[in-house]
């Protein structure tokens, strides 16, 4: 199960790592997005997997989970969500300016404001 | 319990909501209520600082949970000096983008002052979590900040600089989730406790995790492989935008330093943990950066390539790690961060001077004004460089005797003296640019009136303040320094005596 769950980050992971090393705004979004995922699993994971432990001290409960991953998982997430989103708006910006979707975007002809 | 420590926070983030509802009221309104709030912080921050600067160590707990179940903010000695030249920078840069460049774009009141509210909260914050929290609150009002006023320049600049805080707040997640998953704790003075108590197994994982949480704040602080993105963003922006971005590197520099302070020291998992290759990187980024600065083509340029500059600096004393280099660090940070602020408002009003063609390092009209402008820059080149008799001198003279020892010392006077001469030597190349050779009548529109303005005079003013007050500063970063090395007062301040929690062993 660990080792499942273990291969299933590290696959987000590296998807996530190929696509943000693309030259496009478009796949350097989905990489982020993939990235995200991945962390939020590993994080979700850290507070060890398991069921059926309740997460306050009830009275004959023989383990406890850990509440805490995720209320951190969840900060990840709101706090992920707004820059990824903020990020697209700032691409479709990008391509309104320029007309192009390259993460380097054409410089700003005829006169460019600082050296190569 | 006194609600001083969270005030510098508070403050601002109260401020940027109320901002939020004022939208379209005009921009006297606005501009009132920010500097207004700019003001509260700074009268809150300086508050702050009075009560630390006896040594006590003032504990505000959110919601009154005991650490380390709930959130702390730690006001010590260094909190209360950074929080309180994050104001002194704050309202200069806020009256300077009063002078029109916050009305060329939308929001720009509220996004200030979000950012002085995750700048002020990663300052005083004791838990890594939420010191993660402020800097996505400064990272994402900088976001916009950065690409305020629009421009095809800015958009290009802004890409890349949020990318690649997206791949590093990513990277501060799994430290954070690996070292909650190994120590079971986030709380920075909880660790600090635990962390000489590691299992041997889990030493491997755990000194990851601390390295991937440096890592960001390196990425933060622009060191040698994670640099190159800072020039370009920071002369992109608008010049108090730019102002304010000179203390964010400072920010990861600050945490670096709290992190290998506090947490590091008598843990078999933090040893040796930035040595020997961030005293390389720390010297390697002081070369690029001086190189950055003599290539540079624009005076934003060579501003932001100082900003370089200072951050190897920095991080040199911080990885040398020992309470002498501290003490200097404490008292350069202060300067270079003001001195390069100024520097970024001169680019500015030179810029605005020239007409279209800008802070341009290129021979042009004369600026009219220039006897001005010329004084302020010659104050700020002397303050940036390190040259007697300014407070950029006593602080390079601090920082070469307080770091680097042993087979460090040559290499660090030889980089820090051959990068002042050749800051120097830039400075004057650009001086005689701008100022002697220029005959000819300016081309375009010329800003009227374009001279020093009251927040440029207040930033040129601070490194001879800083001078005359050095005794004081540097006796007050020499106890800073005590203090933040002692780690023990800090640790019992936020935890009691020690942990009484009975922990499990982490899987």
């Amino acid at each position: 199960m660990e080792l499942l769950l273990a291969l299933g980050v590290g696959l987000l992971t590296g998807c996530g790592v190929w696509l943000v090393l693309a030259s496009r705004t478009f796949a350097v979004i989905l990489g982020l997005t993939l990235i995200g995922y991945a962390v939020n699993l590993l994080i979700f994971f850290g507070g060890r997997i398991g069921a059926k432990a309740p997460p306050l001290a009830l009275p004959g409960a023989t383990g406890l989970a850990d509440p805490l991953p995720q209320a951190l998982v969840l900060t990840a997430i709101v706090i992920g969500f707004g820059m990824v989103a903020y990020f697209v708006a700032l691409a479709l910006r990008g391509v309104g300016d320029s007309g192009s979707d390259a993460v380097d975007l054409p410089a700003a002809a005829p006169d460019r404001e600082e050296g190569p | 319990m006194t609600h001083l420590p969270i005030l510098p926070f508070l403050i601002p983030f109260a401020a940027a909501g109320i901002l939020l509802l004022l939208t379209g009221k005009g921009p006297a309104v606005t501009r009132g209520v920010s500097l207004l709030a700019a003001g509260l912080g700074l009268a809150a921050s300086l508050a702050l600082h009075l009560a630390v600067s006896s040594g006590e160590v003032l504990v505000y707990r959110l919601g009154n949970w005991p650490a380390p179940f709930g959130i702390v903010f730690v006001a010590d000695r260094l909190a209360g000096l950074m929080v309180l030249l994050l104001f002194a920078l704050a309202l200069p840069a806020l009256l300077a983008a009063s002078r029109g460049t916050d009305i060329r774009g939308r929001h720009f009141h509220a996004l200030f002052q979000f950012q002085l509210a995750g700048i002020a909260g990663a300052f005083l914050t004791g838990d890594l979590f939420n010191l993660f929290v402020c800097f996505e609150i400064l990272l994402i009002a900088s976001y916009a900040l950065l690409v305020h006023a629009g421009g095809l320049e800015r958009t290009r600049a802004g890409l890349a600089y949020v990318a690649l805080n997206l791949v590093g707040s990513s990277l501060f997640l799994v430290g954070l989730g690996l070292l909650y998953g190994t120590m079971g704790t986030l709380n920075l003075a909880d660790l600090a406790f635990e962390l000489p108590h590691v299992a041997p197994d889990d030493v491997p994982l755990v000194r990851v995790a601390l390295m991937l949480v440096s890592l960001v704040f390196l990425l933060k602080a622009a060191v040698l492989p994670m640099a190159f993105w800072l020039p370009h963003t920071y002369a992109a922006a608008t010049a108090p935008v730019a102002a304010l971005f000179a203390i964010m590197t400072k920010v990861g520099v600050i945490a670096l330093l709290r992190l290998a302070a506090v947490a590091l020291p008598e843990s078999p998992a933090g040893a040796l943990l930035l040595q020997p290759w961030l005293p390389v990187l720390a010297l390697l980024t002081i070369a690029l950066g001086t190189a950055a600065a003599l290539a540079a083509r624009r005076l934003a340029v060579v501003a932001a390539s100082l900003v370089l500059v200072s951050s190897g600096t920095l991080l040199f004393a911080v990885a040398d790690g020992r309470e002498a280099a501290t003490a200097a660090i404490l008292y350069y940070l202060p300067h270079t961060t003001l001195v390069t602020a100024g520097l970024f408002l001169l680019a500015g009003a030179i810029g605005a001077a020239r007409g279209e063609l800008g802070d341009r390092l290129a021979r042009g009209p004369a600026i009219p004004g220039a006897r001005r402008l010329g004084l302020a820059f010659a104050v700020l080149a002397l303050a940036v460089s390190g040259m007697p008799p300014l407070s950029g001198f006593l602080g390079k003279l601090m920082l070469m005797q307080g770091a680097g020892s042993g087979p460090w010392q040559v290499a660090w006077w030889a980089v820090l003296l051959v990068s002042g001469l050749a800051t120097a030597l830039v400075l004057a190349r650009t001086a005689s640019l701008l100022f002697w050779e220029p005959r000819e009548p300016a081309r375009g529109p010329v800003a009227a009136g374009a001279t020093v303005s009251p927040a440029l005079l207040l930033l040129v003013l601070a490194s001879p303040a800083l001078t005359l007050a050095a005794p004081a500063v540097a006796g007050y970063a020499g106890a800073a320094a005590g203090q933040l090395h002692a780690r023990i007062p800090y640790m019992v301040a936020v935890m009691g005596s020690g942990p009484d929690i009975a922990r499990e062993r982490r899987p």
